[in-house]
């Protein structure tokens, strides 16, 4: 081989990559003064923007009125809640904090940046928080999370299919936490949903809404490609329908017509409402899977047949996998509009995030703080918008590994 | 030709009058074939003469709608036992690779011995480490296709299918979407395979594959067959004219 092969060339030398020297000056000067109008419009903006940011920071540093976000931060987190159960809810999220930590090295490589972020977070609100309660609480959940980290790093592989099982069995066990079962007297007293409100409902309401629509969405998605004419028309019909109607009136539906449906059962409201989330998000979830489903080519269809693999199979094993990871990026965007869609529900009388908002801002102490309470609730939305971003993007790249 | 065919003893494959149309166009137009255990079959012919319609109608990817196929003794029907049954004897391989991109090499190989025979794991990488190294590329087990050339991908495609160790291999086109130096690493691989005596049907226009290898050579044009024989009659001395014109295009170059 070696002496058929013609040798390279002295001028066809491998060079390494021109390397550009760069300084503060140059990259100023190629990316914001380049011609006389980039320097104009550089300057102009930099005036805007600093009587910007001068402006709200003076507001958010002298005038704001935070004390109307410390007085309520309990309101805003669980509504109504019994503080007797509150460490129902402190065990959920410390239970979180260890399963997050336990597979991260799982679903995001083992990156350093993020995981003392996040792991440094509890820590942080701890020493923040001036209630004594809520401190050993967030010191615990910060101990859990590192806790899971520190086992996931030393015996991860081991681990893999016991964090899967936790995260299953995460929603009963939130559930069971937080409704509670029984006597007053048990060790678990029910709280009924009235009193069930706040950033924990708005989280409820997007955690059962994801967990059920999804597998909906997919079984509509399979059914309207599918050659059987009943089942075809049946899913071509709920998704159509559902489209065809806003939220709001899917909301309502479910409030009202549910009861009329199912006359001698009492359906709980908070129930009534997730059932509306999810109905609604079924049928969009399953026009998103199946644009995915289409993207398949047929050769795929054709080897996996060829192997003798049954219709199930195949779709399990080689159409589903593929058709779900081409649309991530989809499937997540809906999931946050998801998320902030929850915030309707103050239309059926729930006091979410939203509606907590609304009910602090009608006390009397604290008339006219719109500004305040929608900026924190803004923030408290911003942060988990991004985290479930952040999070599908690593998923991503990690699903695309090698190709 | 079909004379030929039958009174050789125990075939394994046999077509008759295999008919198949789309819409009105008539694809296939009466194909009768016979393929003995162990033999090694080359169909040929132009582009739309209906010898990868046949091929993929004898692991029913494609449907017939007249005549009789039997496979190892079993009949395609509509009973989708009997498809099933015959799928997992068959092996394909397929122009386009078409390996399953969202898994390893060796997950590619294990997942129907494990789904549809089911073997263990653990069986079914060590059956799949064997045939890797059988066919060159012990090495890329834990890469994705996509890290793969289109001639370790089209091997990996081999053994994928020679996992569920079928009795008979299909071949459709396996090297014409290859860049002219990675064919002869995937005919290695099927020489090799035809001297081990498994039972073939090539779809191919390589005919120095089939010279060295096959034992029958089918002329298809126009959903018909045209002409068959072995290797020396084929290229010695054609009796009809349009084989003898398309062997001249194909051989002159």
């Amino acid at each position: 081989m070696g002496a058929n092969t013609p040798t390279v060339s002295k001028t066809a030398e491998v060079l390494p990559p021109p390397t550009e020297r760069y300084s503060v000056v140059r990259w100023l000067h190629k990316n914001l003064f380049s011609t006389w109008y980039n320097a104009l419009l550089t300057i102009v903006m930099l005036i805007l923007a600093t009587l910007a940011v001068r402006g709200v920071l003076e507001w958010a540093l002298t005038q704001a009125r935070w004390e109307v976000i410390t007085v309520n931060l309990r309101l805003f987190m669980v509504g109504q809640y019994p503080v007797s159960a509150l460490w129902r809810i402190w065990a959920c999220v410390v239970l979180l904090a260890f399963l997050i930590g336990i597979s991260w090295g799982i679903w995001g490589g083992m990156q350093r940046g993020g995981a003392v972020a996040f792991g440094a977070l509890p820590f942080i609100l701890a020493i923040i928080t001036s209630d004594e309660p809520s401190r050993i609480a967030l010191a615990i959940t910060g101990i859990a999370g590192v806790v899971g980290y520190a086992l996931n790093w030393r015996w991860g592989a081991a681990l893999r299919r016991v964090s899967i099982i936790g995260w299953v069995l995460y929603i009963p066990i939130l559930f069971v936490l937080v409704s509670g079962s029984g006597a007053d007297d048990s060790l678990l007293p029910s709280v009924p949903t009235n009193l069930w409100g706040g950033l924990l409902l708005t989280l409820l309401l997007t955690v059962v809404g994801i967990v059920f629509s999804f597998p909906l969405g997919v079984v509509l998605a399979l059914g309207r490609q599918s050659k059987l004419p009943v089942i075809n028309w049946l899913c071509v019909v709920y998704i159509e329908l559902i489209r065809g109607v806003p939220f709001i009136s899917v909301l309502f539906m479910a409030q009202l017509m549910l009861p009329l449906f199912l006359p001698g059962v009492t359906i709980d409201r908070v129930v009534r409402a997730m059932a509306g989330v999810i109905i609604f998000s079924a049928a969009y979830l399953a026009e998103n899977v199946r644009g995915g489903l289409q993207s398949i080519p047929r050769g795929q269809y054709e080897a996996a047949r060829a192997l003798g693999l049954s219709p199930w199979k195949m779709t399990l094993l080689i159409i589903l996998p593929q058709a779900l990871r081409a649309v991530i990026p989809i499937l997540v965007g809906q999931f946050i509009a998801l998320f902030k869609d929850t915030s309707l529900v103050v239309i059926v009388g729930l006091l979410d995030l939203m509606g907590i908002a609304k009910t602090v801002l009608a006390q009397p102490d604290f008339l006219g703080l719109q500004a305040e309470v929608y900026t924190f609730v803004a923030f408290v939305y911003g942060i988990f918008c991004y985290l479930m971003s952040a999070f599908s993007q690593r998923l991503e790249a990690k699903l695309h590994a090698g190709r | 030709m079909s004379v030929n065919a039958q009174s050789t003893a125990d075939p394994i494959i046999i077509c008759r009058d295999v008919h198949k149309w789309y819409g009105n166009y008539h694809a296939l137009r009466g194909i009768s074939m016979d393929v003995r255990r162990g033999e090694v079959v080359v169909v040929f012919g132009p582009s739309g003469s209906g010898k990868s319609t046949f091929i993929r109608t004898i692991n029913r990817l494609e449907e017939h709608q007249r005549g009789q196929i039997i496979v190892d003794g079993i009949e395609l029907t509509h009973d989708v036992r009997n498809i099933e049954r015959i799928r997992m004897e068959t092996g394909m391989v397929f122009q386009q690779f078409n390996l399953f991109p969202h898994l390893t090499v060796i997950d590619n190989i294990t997942l129907a011995p494990i789904w549809v025979r089911g073997w263990t794991k653990a069986q079914a990488e060590e059956i799949a480490m064997q045939l890797l190294k059988r066919v060159g590329i012990p090495e890329q087990a834990r890469k994705y296709p996509g890290q793969l050339s289109g001639g370790q991908q089209q091997r990996v495609a081999i053994a994928r299918a020679l996992a569920m160790q079928p009795k008979i291999m299909l071949f459709d086109e396996p090297t014409s979407a290859l860049d002219p130096e990675m064919i002869k690493e995937v005919l290695d691989v099927m020489v090799e395979l035809a001297e081990s005596g498994m039972t073939m049907i090539v779809v191919t226009h390589e005919m120095g594959f089939a010279r060295a290898v096959a034992d029958t050579m089918y002329f298809f044009d126009q959903g018909q067959i045209v002409e068959s024989g072995t290797p020396d009659q084929m290229f010695g001395d054609p009796r009809e004219a349009r084989t003898k014109l398309f062997l001249s295009q194909v051989l002159s170059h």
